[in-house]
């Protein structure tokens, strides 16, 4: 009698607030795909604060965007690819404006799915570099810049200090990647280069169950001595490095870390020692912008974020909070083309294919010095903008030098190419229908 | 011809040409080594007494060094965070005694092994609830261990570089050796534990309780997660990612059988440099990376000759 009376009461009260409420309300769903668990969560945490906490503000302070409140849901992937395609699976029936996969692995995954399924994917800085070809993967984004810029702009760096590209000629450079999707995507253009320079390039990977034990990678480094070292890690791979390298007294000031490797407690781990250890980097450090303030006062002061004070608006917080900047950016621009204040999917990926983010937009978000304009284009799903040099002083990250440009030059023929190659071997491969839409 | 010259004189020529470079393999493989032993001695102790194969011997070593640094995070001084974090350790095995091995006496092992993988999943989960998902920096400065490192000139401008903590991870490792062999050997406690180990059925006829012994061994072996954690975690972090590396201890369970502390220390030993004179000497051959499987090749070799491992005890089963 009690379990009839449970299940009668469960479905009442499900037909209930089912009807009271339409699937997709005014509303825009922003699903946030994160990893608070698990081996990569020292570097999932911050992220998933920042990305959760921008969207946030954005409703404490504005009500949303245009007037629609953003719905923010968070799916636990823990950098894990078959649980990120479940949450794919179950956020696209969900009025899901844009999946932030925030796993190279996932986006691989998904890539296929989306171009079906007419959800963009927005996977910042990380996934395929290929998807930068708008012409070939129409519902893919990975702005501001692909893996193989940043290989680029670590090797143009490493050209800058010894004098010029012609002096990397029988130096030795070596990568350190974490064995996995991510890790491998950036081999490609290193490779090239190698051939093109007439640098040795020395790969050293790092099995994801390895991670905190190095110390063979970290001989082989010491045996080796390689002029540079580059590091592709993430989650507990960079702080292991870190301290690896500080170990065999590797010069720290000659060893450069993707941007995902730049998280603070990466480079603490090493301590004094780690010192000069850079990173590249494509968004301001610190808390010193208005933006960050409307967060403090909106979210973290209200008690609506899960960040631990002592890192709120570190480096990887801040990079969370720039993903979220351009799904709202993308979802602005989305509104204006459409005319709608509720977009859709097709309409966002029209906004993220249109975003064009100007100094005076920057300054209006207050995030002038945080991060440089950018455009995207039909064509131009990256951007492939300028970075900068971070470096660690023991406490903290510091710019070092200006901004400057990945090598586009070479980079970018090797994209279409690689696009090209992708559509062959995943063949038939959709030709692009989707209109290149602009006001 | 070219290739036999690589596998049979290179990797010699190599460790001639480089002394310096062959001892610091050879440390670090002793390190390593170490840190494997350890691991195993926490599968050992558990096995011995219960017969269990405890899959939670990773997650209680990371558990063990999350407790500890969570503790001092709060506000604990070190010490006393380190005594609270021996006593949380003893809880655990009372639970663990009462709530998961008492209920399972009589059942088959594979039922053992799965509350096993249960308890993993469940200190997981309260880990990551009670202390989050970050890694976090061992204390080890404020635990009096030691930290920098010592270099030392060998030959030609050759450098062998001793990390203080890896010297103390050994010295600590030894003592805890003895005082368990000593507990084992000459303790009225050690014997019923032996006795239990033997035959348990013959043990509880004799008036030993199961219960007391399996709550002492499971909290002999969160004692020893403890010390790996701590050890551990000062060359990297505490992070979850380190329960995986707990794995690395089954070759060397294989090694030195399941039943052996020596097998443990010496089982520990023969992979950890065993592996890494691999990787770095032979390991270019084919490309790195034999690291991961080249400890459960020596395993195995060693198992053609002596099924029940170095040390294990020979299983005679008469039909």
């Amino acid at each position: 009698m009690r379990l009839t009376c449970l299940i009668a009461g469960t479905v009442m009260a499900g037909t209930l607030v089912g009807g009271a409420l339409p699937a997709f309300a005014e509303e825009l769903h922003v699903p946030l795909f994160s990893y608070r668990t698990g081996p990569y969560a020292g570097s999932g945490i911050p992220i998933a604060n920042g990305m959760h906490d921008y969207l946030t503000m954005l409703n404490e302070r504005d009500g949303g965007i245009n007037g629609v409140k953003l719905r923010i849901t968070e799916c636990e992937t823990g950098y894990d690819t078959q649980k990120g395609v479940e949450c794919y699976e179950q956020v696209k029936g969900d009025g899901a404006l844009v999946i932030s996969p925030y796993s190279t692995g996932i986006t691989l995954q998904v890539i296929p799915k989306a171009s079906v399924d007419k959800i963009p994917v927005l996977s910042m800085a990380y996934g395929l570099s290929a998807a930068a070809e708008g012409n070939t993967f129409p519902w893919v984004f990975n702005p501001p810049d692909t893996y193989w810029d940043g290989a680029s702009a670590i090797v143009t760096d490493i050209a800058r200090r010894e004098g010029g590209a012609e002096n990397l000629k029988g130096k030795k450079i070596g990568y350190i990647f974490l064995d996995a999707g991510y890790g491998r995507e950036a081999i490609p253009l290193l490779e090239q280069m190698s051939s093109d320079m007439g640098f040795e390039l020395m790969q050293y990977a790092v099995p994801g169950k390895e991670m905190q034990n190095q110390s063979s990678q970290w001989l082989n480094i010491r045996r080796d001595k390689p002029d540079y070292m580059i590091m592709w890690g993430w989650g507990a791979m960079s702080p292991t490095a870190v301290k690896e390298a500080t170990k065999i007294r590797y010069p720290m000031d000659k060893f450069y870390g993707v941007w995902w490797s730049g998280g603070n407690d990466d480079a603490a781990a090493g301590g004094e020692a780690a010192k000069g250890y850079r990173t590249l980097n494509f968004h301001g450090v610190g808390a010193d912008y208005p933006f960050v303030a409307d967060i403090q006062k909106y979210v973290v002061d209200a008690g609506k974020s899960q960040v631990d004070p002592a890192k709120f608006a570190d480096n990887l917080y801040n990079r969370g909070v720039y993903n979220s900047m351009l799904i709202a950016e993308g979802i602005r621009r989305a509104q204006e083309l459409s005319g709608k204040t509720v977009i859709d999917a097709t309409d966002m990926r029209a906004g993220l294919e249109n975003l064009d983010i100007t100094e005076e937009r920057l300054k209006e978000m207050g995030m002038e010095g945080f991060a440089l304009p950018m455009k995207l284009s039909c064509t131009d799903h990256s951007g492939h903008h300028k970075v900068y040099v971070v470096e660690w002083d023991g406490k903290d990250w510091q710019k070092s030098g200006d901004w400057f440009s990945p090598d586009v030059d070479m980079v970018k023929p090797l994209l279409e190419k690689a696009a090209a190659d992708y559509a062959e071997s995943n063949a038939p491969w959709p030709e692009r229908t989707e209109p290149c839409a602009t006001n | 011809m070219d290739f036999l010259y690589l596998i049979v004189v290179d990797p010699f020529v190599q460790m001639a040409d480089m002394p310096d470079f062959l001892l610091q393999v050879l440390w670090e493989g002793f390190v390593a080594g170490v840190l494997y032993a350890l691991i195993a001695l926490g599968f050992v102790l558990i096995f011995k007494a219960s017969g269990v194969f405890n899959f939670a011997q990773g997650i209680m070593v990371v558990f063990a060094g999350l407790t500890l640094v969570g503790l001092h995070e709060k506000g604990v001084p070190a010490y006393l965070a380190l005594i609270l974090t021996i006593g949380v350790m003893g809880i655990l095995a009372l639970a663990v005694e009462r709530f998961v091995m008492r209920p399972l006496v009589n059942q088959p092992d594979i039922i053992l092994l799965m509350s096993t993988i249960g308890l993993t999943y469940f200190l997981v989960g309260f880990g990551e609830f009670v202390f989050g998902g970050e890694p976090k920096q061992m204390i080890t400065e404020e635990l009096g261990l030691p930290t920098g490192s010592t270099a030392f000139e060998i030959g030609d401008g050759g450098l062998l570089i001793l990390q203080h903590i890896d010297i103390a991870a050994a010295v600590i490792a030894l003592i805890m050796v003895g005082a368990l062999a000593v507990f084992f050997n000459k303790t009225r406690i050690g014997r019923a534990l032996r006795a239990v180990a033997d035959d348990h059925q013959a043990a509880l006829s004799v008036g030993i309780s199961l219960n007391q012994i399996w709550a002492i061994v499971w909290f002999a072996a969160g004692i020893v997660a403890l010390t790996t954690g701590i050890m551990w975690g000062a060359r990297s972090d505490v992070s979850f990612a380190l329960e995986i590396i707990a794995f690395k201890a089954l070759p060397v369970l294989i090694l030195g059988g399941f039943t052996s502390i020596p097998g443990a220390i010496v089982g520990g030993l023969i992979i950890g440099v065993g592996e890494k004179i691999g990787e770095i000497y032979w390991g270019p051959l084919v490309g790195g990376g034999i690291e991961s499987w080249l400890a459960y090749m020596i395993a195995l070799i060693f198992l053609l000759f002596r099924p029940q491992g170095l040390f294990g005890e020979r299983i005679i089963e008469r039909v």
